[in-house]
């Protein structure tokens, strides 16, 4: 439990989030419009989608499924009868004047999911449920100086929106919470998790208490999009309730937006403006109704999640919780690491990818999949020092010469004439070159054997890194100290 | 030879089967009728060159021997289908002008059978009324008139127009839609046959929504068997209607041809002798039961005991969806805008000059009965109540195979009368929406006139998706009653 420290003692922060993800489908929730992010304005809008009059919403039984692997990878319970409610507002991107939601009977009840702590420890979070809900058309205020213009290739779209419970206790743990729905959302296929493009946003429900106490008006910070925006709108709102409270007044329940720019959470609506949803069963559609052998088939496809995965790493490879979550967090980079880590040493390779290969990545603002070193690569890389064709020294270098080429490391030592030495031969005429030129340092050696370490690195040199150094310590220290 | 305005469905395509007449000569025959009677204001678009043009389509597929069940039988459509090129208005100022791009599942299925429009039919805006007076366009007059009395009637509503087209002779048929009433209530008023089939019997897609729990399209005409041809063409499985049942289409033609109902049990439902019956209404529903004993049928009591809640239910769950369904007429994608000096008013100027007094009655009900602390106490309520009245069928179809009722609880009306108190004018439907609440199929057949000369239908009412009882035992009805009135003075 992190506590923050006010004038008058110590705050807890509670929060719960409701995360919106676009579901990955090629229609949308009742429609056959596509969905393709970034095309044209209004060119992806069928009749359904505008509203026209006498048009009637059909189910679209991908983005059910996709709903139901999304449940079954929060460990939630699935509902086999779920329906649809109109929520009723009225606004220029919402043609229908409501939007077809779930209210009381979700596709998708309570469940739960771990959540990694930069401490290394896990916390339970809870999930109060999961439904599917349209998404709204696009309001463009920028385009003409009087005039909203409307986009309405979003309208219709399927969203799932996953409500937690007010589990969490820190900004930390928010971005944790996030960071980890994202990775099984993308594990499962069921939402790209992307929050720049807005298939993935996120409300924050935060609240402040004494520690244990009665909990405290919750505010509701709307659409914070991305994990270190959650972070800092949690941390300014926290402060802010706590502020308040303390000077006195209280806080009254509202929706506050996040300005990215200043950092700060501002009121949006007044109590005045409260809405009245007038939630009802949509009359168009009948309950959804599907049996749990349908829901069975679904679990049968599910892949292995990134807590199972993780798990799997430290029990099988050795690998510490810390780098298992970090190998995991992605399904792509888990299964880079597992193609550089089959049939070698797991921990060297864990080592490899987390080190010198994410720094690469970091430094290059690239992915794995844009990485300019296939997993093939690196893990012969590992191959050519496990072999001892390479030293250490040697394979610094390769991985350079990899990034920037991008090609077999095999083919590079070659190229390059980068095989380590053991030919003993060659490496006793490089010692007897180095003993020959320097005798005043080898009468220091007498007197002082610490000097050991310069004579290895005179071979080491005169051999372009290429001898072995284990080669050269033993030779070395027998001619020394001959 | 008969006029070819004064035949029937049947008649017509037997005539067109025997080249007696072209399509485009019955097409032009009733484009006639629509220039004699344009004073009924049944119409609100004619679409003469388009039925001209569909008519010639049909011969040349009759010629090449392709003619489908309704080849070249001019039709007219309630404007609350949306017809693709063709003006749809729903009878509101807020949709003058729109013109669909897309064409509604039960007309595309009718034109597919051969079938020809002549124009799309006047009615209540947004198909809300029971006497066509609250359309934009114009109240529309039904073809009858009491005798020595020259006032203008109501031909009832919503679907007040269809009716009145097909009474008055200028389409042997045409569509309707019935919500709580708005295809056998004007059916009575203007002495024709109305069917409402079994809700997601027809296609509600390309209809403009009012209650789509409730909406249902279906035909008028001027026998059971024309009833039934439309049906038979109208109806079947749509994948674009969630609410669409996927059951295949009967031989509703079949059905209607055998009024053979020997050992038919027609219930009698006691609740609906109810006060502000008019006698002459009681009196004709006592003949109906003895018309079908007289044919074979076996007449049995039953009882429907929440028969009173249905129509106080309706009377918020109708208005709940249809304060949701007209959301969408907010003047920013379609239909009228009247601008604002931001969004809200925009909202306001639109809706406040696009919605009729009546429409904007039933969106604010419908409003308050959805709000935050009143949705269990009406919406919540009106939903148990429907659910009971269902079940009052459901047990009273254990007893017997139809039921009869009188359609609605008088004659035709003055235009005008019944406005100033809109539950007077919610009345005209208590015997028509028990059956629209419980989803069931109903059937407005002419029984006979009244001391003024004026009809009045027996409805019968069918098990789900069991037109075809429906139908036999209307088809019986229809001959026992041998109803032979004919509209005069219009």
């Amino acid at each position: 439990m992190s506590l923050i420290k006010g004038e008058t003692g110590e705050w807890e922060i509670v929060l719960g989030l409701e995360v919106h993800a676009q579901v990955i489908s090629d229609a949308k929730l009742f429609s056959g419009a596509p969905t393709t992010f970034g095309a044209d304005p209004n060119t992806q809008v069928s009749l359904v989608d505008a509203a026209m009059p006498g048009m009637l919403p059909v189910i679209n039984e991908r983005c059910v499924e996709q709903a139901i692997r999304t449940g079954l990878g929060l460990n939630a319970k699935i509902n086999l009868r779920s329906i649809f409610d109109r929520k009723n507002y009225f606004y220029q991107d919402l043609p229908q004047g409501y939007q077809i939601s779930q209210y009381k009977d979700p596709i998708v009840g309570e469940g739960a999911v771990e959540i990694d702590l930069p401490d290394g420890k896990t916390r339970t979070i809870g999930i109060e449920r999961l439904h599917l809900e349209q998404d709204a058309g696009k309001s463009l205020h920028d385009q003409h100086p009087s005039q909203t213009y409307v986009d309405l290739n979003r309208s219709g779209v399927a969203l799932m929106e996953i409500v937690s419970k007010p589990d969490m206790r820190s900004a930390d743990e928010a971005a944790a919470y996030l960071a980890k729905l994202r990775s099984i959302v993308r594990y499962l296929g069921t939402c790209d998790g992307n929050m720049d493009e807005g298939s993935m946003r996120c409300d924050v429900n935060v609240s402040v208490r004494r520690p244990g106490g009665e909990l405290g008006t919750r505010c509701e910070i709307k659409n914070v999009n991305s994990i270190r925006f959650v972070k800092q709108a949690i941390e300014y709102e926290a402060r802010r309730q706590i502020e308040v409270i303390e000077s006195g007044g209280t806080i009254k329940q509202e929706t506050r937006n996040f300005d990215s720019g200043r950092g700060e959470t501002r009121s949006s609506r007044s109590k005045e403006d409260a809405q009245d949803y007038r939630y009802f069963p949509d009359p168009d559609l009948l309950p959804l109704i599907f049996t749990q052998e349908y829901v069975d088939q679904i679990r049968a496809t599910l892949p292995e999640l990134p807590d199972a995965r993780k798990n799997r790493y430290i029990k099988d490879y050795g690998l510490s919780p810390y780098d298992a979550g970090v190998l995991t967090a992605e399904k792509e980079t888990a299964e880079f690491f597992e193609a550089v880590a089959k049939g070698r040493d797991a921990k060297q390779a864990a080592n490899l990818v987390t080190g010198d290969f994410f720094a690469m990545l970091k430094r290059r603002s690239a992915t794995v999949e844009t990485s300019p070193i296939s997993a093939a690569n690196l893990g012969k890389l590992l191959d050519l020092q496990a072999d001892g064709t390479i030293s250490g020294r040697i394979a610094k270098d390769l991985f350079v010469a990899m990034e920037e080429t991008g090609k077999d490391p095999a083919v590079l030592v070659e190229e390059r004439g980068l095989k380590q030495v053991t030919d003993t031969g060659a490496i006793e005429a490089a010692i007897k070159a180095v003993i020959d030129a320097n005798p005043g340092q080898v009468a220091a050696y007498k007197a002082k054997p610490t000097m050991f370490g310069w004579f290895v690195g005179q071979v080491m040199k005169s051999t372009g890194g290429k001898a072995n150094p284990k080669v050269v310590n033993e030779l070395l220290k027998k001619v020394l100290d001959a | 030879m008969a006029a070819l305005t004064d035949l029937t469905i049947a008649q017509l395509s037997a005539t067109l089967a025997k080249k007696e007449a072209s399509a485009v000569e019955v097409a032009d025959a009733h484009l006639g009728k629509l220039d004699e009677h344009r004073a009924l204001n049944a119409f609100i678009t004619e679409t003469p060159d388009k039925a001209r043009e569909m008519a010639k389509a049909s011969d040349a597929r009759r010629a090449r021997g392709e003619a489908g069940l309704l080849e070249g039988v001019p039709l007219a459509i309630k404007d609350l289908f949306c017809t693709e090129g063709v003006q749809t208005t729903a009878a509101s100022a807020i949709l003058k002008g729109f013109v669909p791009p897309y064409e509604s599942t039960v007309t595309a299925n009718l034109w597919k059978s051969g079938a020809v429009m002549v124009g799309k039919t006047n009615l209540d805006e947004f198909a809300m009324g029971s006497s066509n007076m609250t359309s934009h366009f114009g109240g529309v007059e039904n073809p009858w008139k009491r005798k020595g009395d020259n006032r203008k009637l109501v031909p009832g509503g919503s679907s007040g127009g269809s009716a009145a087209a097909v009474a008055a002779y200028m389409v042997p048929g045409s569509t309707g839609t019935d919500t709580g009433g708005s295809i056998r209530q004007p059916a009575s008023f203007c002495g024709i046959v109305g069917l409402k089939p079994t809700y997601g019997r027809c296609s509600r897609w390309g209809v403009v929504a009012f209650a789509s729990s409730l909406d249902q399209p279906g035909p008028f005409a001027r026998t059971v068997e024309d009833t039934a041809l439309m049906l038979q063409a109208m109806s079947g499985h749509d994948p674009k209607d969630s609410t669409s049942a996927p059951l295949p289409v009967p031989d509703f033609a079949a059905a209607a041809r055998n009024p053979d109902i020997r050992g038919m049990r027609v219930g009698i439902p006691k609740e609906y002798r109810v006060d502000g019956t008019s006698e002459e209404i009681v009196t004709l529903w006592a003949r109906g039961v003895d018309m079908l004993k007289a044919a074979g049928a076996e007449p049995v009591e039953v009882s429907l005991p929440h028969t009173k809640y249905a129509l106080p239910a309706y009377y918020i769950v109708a208005p709940a969806e249809c304060s949701s369904n007209l959301a969408r007429y907010d003047g920013v994608r379609f239909g009228l805008r009247v601008p604002g000096k931001d969004l809200t008013e925009l909202y306001e100027n639109t809706r406040g000059a696009g919605f009729g007094k009546e429409t904007r009655r039933r969106i604010l009900i419908g409003t308050y009965v959805l709000s935050a602390g009143y949705y269990d106490a009406y919406y919540r309520k009106a939903q148990q109540i429907r659910a009971l009245i269902a079940r009052d069928f459901k047990q009273a179809f254990e007893k017997c195979d139809v039921l009869l009722t009188p359609t609605a609880p008088t004659a035709a009306f003055a235009a005008g009368d019944k406005m100033d108190d809109p539950v007077t004018m919610y009345l005209n439907d208590m015997f028509t929406i028990p059956a629209s609440m419980a989803g069931l199929p109903g059937i407005s057949v002419p029984a006979g006139l009244d001391k003024d000369g004026l009809p009045l239908g027996l409805q019968l009412i069918g098990r789900a998706f069991d037109e075809e009882t429906l139908l036999r035992a209307a088809a019986a009805l229809e001959k026992a009653a041998a109803f032979s009135g004919r509209a005069t003075g219009y």
